[in-house]
């Protein structure tokens, strides 16, 4: 064939020689509306974070005037660092980000060795995907009514040891922040599982642990060396998120842990809600010191991932293979299925309380069951539920709407190649700066802003806040699927006259009616779930239904902070069991759209 | 005016590399099979007559149909079909509403489209399908749905991408000649890429090897 046309290879065909015949070959070139799309979407969720940092660092020299502060000066940083326990807290705060990644981690690593390429994988991904809905505040309620000296481990402890009185620990708040690291533990495994579960399909496990169980090594060996590697290298992202998460996170830390002192994220919300206003000045300069902790626990876990490539790299030269492995297998599962137990029996531990009339310690269970607690608390609970439900609606509708138009902007323009791959880099590092930079570093500065423009706490802004949280996750949850609907549909589509508008409406939409369901469902569990932008930004105007759970949560009433948790949790679940059952109700009798 | 499919001095590069360089004239009815290797460009040219090809090709020359310039239209203007390997048949809709998708606009009126659905399942020997599910369908009967919905939009050149390549030796034969019957008895100028010899000798038409002739 080459020596054929060896007559048109003279003559060499370049785009730069053919400037106008190339617009021919892509009529469809995308509309500029829509194009403008991917970098409004960038502004909107680097702008608030940006602008929040900028209004975080002033203050945090000196420079705010509302509250008398003109100048610079170095006095809210002295101030910060004269803080008793400061150093404490920053190493509560660091540990807390990096052991609850690792161990997270290696739970997920644990269950995928034993179980990648059997039938038990598919099962367990069923099972866990509920408690990603489970919010955060909920499942440390939880978590803290299992654990605790009265809790019912303890309960079940008690008979066979044959003690009557609770025994003396401290669980929640413990010193050393153990029962939040084992809270964030519980919560993240499941999420990092799901996240690693849908990167597993592009590492080939099938075809690389058959050849590395031919060549003699163990299931944990053949997939920890071989397709491992390839899985945490699509899963980095989530794994930064959870690490500045855990060093950060203020609901999970004010419930499980320590109090004297409390983490940094914890005493910084302290001093931002404290009526003496000059402590804003101290909050500010400890938002800066969080977002330095947050970078350092970043740079460790860089360190870390460096030092666990190394050691596979040797592992893998030095031919560990581990071949029988049956009881290790075993033994390497039990992390993830512990952290699942505890997150479910806390839940219904949790619900049982709610309902709970009398429930004496050691009884496993109540006196009696009652709905006196529902019918008491239940008015209360209307109003920051209904303001969960509307925000949580709106920014998970909006944040879709968005999510699609980008999608669409992005695969158009990969389509007609413009981009050389499907997300320019601008729109990654926008979508990634929410879940990384701590929200506490940011939204005190974002709230100040807000202040000096004269905005109230209303329903939009706090609508609005709650899309630059909710639309990474959206965008997250249905970009995948988005980029591998088969083109040839909207090809033929094309070739049968229909415009891309109508071929977007009545194809690719109800074509991935299942996935939207499902990115509209976690889109709209984040915004339930979220703690200290509601805090904030409703400054105590807006409560949500978690901002009293956490608030509820340190009093001592476990039948009120039952109920709480249980709507808190029933929001996010509801939804996704609404996502799952939409598809087989609008596409019954189509076997082709079964998942 | 030319009748039919004209590819008027097409060539298409890619990387300083020439692919593909033809002109020819499909005749209504007509069909031209393109054969070569894998990676001899029959793809591409598929692609750039339905207006789908990657810009990072480089091209020359004009698709004609019957005389107009189509090379600067957006494909859903150009009124070419296209049918693949795969049915493709949209999977949320039934049998009919896959037709009723390709129907063109023109015909307006419930009771008039549902009537050309109806019309079209009988010539493809499907009737009483209307209201299937296309995953129940055998491979045969989702090929022969392919091709209605194609034909429903009432298209102007057809194109075909290895579409038998997928059947069993007796299935290919009787596909053939129901696709290849379909295409004279209603005279659209058809451009079939394959690799199968037997594609090329049922289809009757002229042969164009991208391996050996420009």
């Amino acid at each position: 064939m080459a020596g054929a046309l060896r007559s048109l290879s003279q003559r060499p065909l370049s785009k730069a020689a053919q400037p106008a015949q190339l617009r021919t070959t892509a009529p469809w070139l995308p509309g500029r509306l829509l194009q403008s799309v991917p970098p409004l979407v960038a502004l909107l969720l680097a702008g608030p974070v940006l602008a929040g940092l900028a209004g975080v660092v002033l203050p945090a020299f000196g420079y705010l005037p509302d509250l008398g502060g003109t100048g610079l000066s170095l006095q809210p940083l002295r101030v910060l660092l004269d803080q008793p326990g400061l150093a404490t807290s920053a190493a509560l705060s660091l540990a807390g980000g990096l052991v609850t990644a690792a161990v997270a981690l290696l739970g997920v690593l644990g269950l995928l060795a034993a179980t990648a390429g059997t039938r038990k994988l598919a099962l367990l991904q069923q099972g866990l995907a509920p408690l990603l809905a489970v919010p955060h505040a909920a499942a440390a309620v939880g978590l803290a009514v299992l654990l605790a000296p009265s809790g019912m481990l303890m309960r079940l402890a008690a008979l066979p040891l044959g003690f009557d009185r609770p025994p003396d620990y401290l669980f929640p708040h413990d010193p050393f922040g153990l029962a939040l690291m084992a809270g964030l533990i519980a919560k993240e495994m499941p999420f990092l599982l799901l996240v690693a579960i849908a990167a597993l399909p592009q590492a080939e496990p099938e075809r690389r642990l058959r050849l590395a169980r031919s060549l003699g090594y163990g299931r944990i060996a053949g997939f920890t060396l071989a397709v491992w590697p390839s899985v945490y290298r699509q899963i980095r992202l989530p794994v930064f998120a959870v690490i500045a998460y855990g060093t950060a996170v203020v609901d999970v830390a004010a419930i499980l842990g320590p109090s004297a002192p409390a983490t940094l994220a914890v005493r910084i919300t302290g001093w931002m809600n404290d009526p003496d206003l000059s402590r804003r000045f101290i909050a500010a300069a400890g938002a800066l010191l969080q977002l330095g902790v947050t970078a350092v626990a970043l740079i460790v876990w860089r360190g870390i991932e460096v030092l666990a490539g190394g050691l596979s790299l040797h592992l893998a030269a030095a031919g560990t293979r581990l071949p029988h492995d049956r009881s290790l297998r075993r033994l390497v599962i039990l992390p993830a299925l512990i952290a699942a137990a505890a997150l479910i029996a806390g839940l219904f531990a949790v619900m049982l309380w709610s309902f709970a009339a009398v429930w004496r310690f050691p009884d496993l269970l109540p006196d009696r069951l009652t709905l006196a607690t529902w019918t008491r608390t239940l008015p209360a609970a209307l109003r920051p539920l209904g303001t969960s439900l509307a925000v949580g609606a709106a920014s998970s509708t909006v944040a879709l709407v968005l999510v699609i138009a980008n999608l669409e902007a992005l695969r158009r323009r990969h389509l007609a190649s413009l981009e050389g791959s499907d997300v320019p880099a601008y729109l990654t590092v926008a979508l990634a700066l929410p879940l990384i930079v701590p929200q506490i570093a940011f939204l005190f500065g974002l709230e100040t802003g807000f202040l000096a423009l004269g905005l109230s706490p209303s329903l939009p802004l706090l609508i609005s806040v709650h899309l630059v949280f909710v639309i990474p996750y959206v965008a997250l949850a249905l970009a995948d699927p988005w980029f591998a609907l088969d083109p040839r549909y909207e090809q033929i589509a094309a070739s049968l006259g229909r415009r891309p508008l109508a071929v977007l409406l009545r194809l690719r939409l109800p074509m991935l009616l299942g996935p939207l369901a499902t990115a509209l469902a976690v889109g709209f569990a984040v915004s339930v779930g979220q703690y200290l932008p509601s805090l904030i930004v409703g400054a105590g105007r807006l409560p949500t239904i978690t901002t009293e759970a956490v608030a509820l949560a340190s009093g001592g009433d476990r039948r009120i902070i039952g109920v709480y948790a249980v709507l808190q949790a029933a929001l996010p679940l509801l939804a996704f069991a609404l996502a799952a059952s939409l598809p087989a109700l609008r596409h019954a009798g189509r076997r082709g759209m079964r998942a | 005016m030319i009748k039919g499919l004209a590819l008027e001095q097409v060539r298409i590069g890619l990387g300083g590399r020439a692919l593909v360089a033809i002109d020819r004239v499909v005749a209504p009815g007509d069909v031209l099979t393109v054969m070569g290797p894998s990676g001899s460009g029959k793809s591409s040219l598929l692609a750039f007559v339905g207006g789908f090809l990657d810009p990072s090709f480089a091209v020359e020359g004009r698709v004609c149909l019957d005389g107009t310039d189509v090379t600067a239209l957006a494909p859903e203007m150009r009124r070419i079909g296209l049918l693949f390997q795969d049915a493709l048949l949209f999977p949320h809709l039934s049998v009919g509403g896959n037709l009723a998708f390709g129907l063109a606009p023109s015909i307006r009126g419930r009771a008039a489209r549902a009537a050309a659905v109806t019309a079209m399942l009988e010539e493809i020997d499907l009737t009483g399908f209307e209201a299937r599910d296309p995953a129940t369908l055998s491979g045969g009967q989702q090929a022969r749905v392919a091709l209605g919905r194609t034909l429903l939009s009432a298209p102007r050149a057809l194109l075909l991408d290895e579409p038998f390549s997928r059947f069993d030796m007796s299935l290919k034969e009787t596909m053939r000649r129901f696709v290849f019957g379909l295409i004279q008895s209603r005279a659209i100028p058809t451009l079939l890429v394959t690799h199968d010899p037997a594609d090329a000798q049922a289809a009757g038409g002229d042969v164009v090897s991208l391996g050996d002739a420009a």
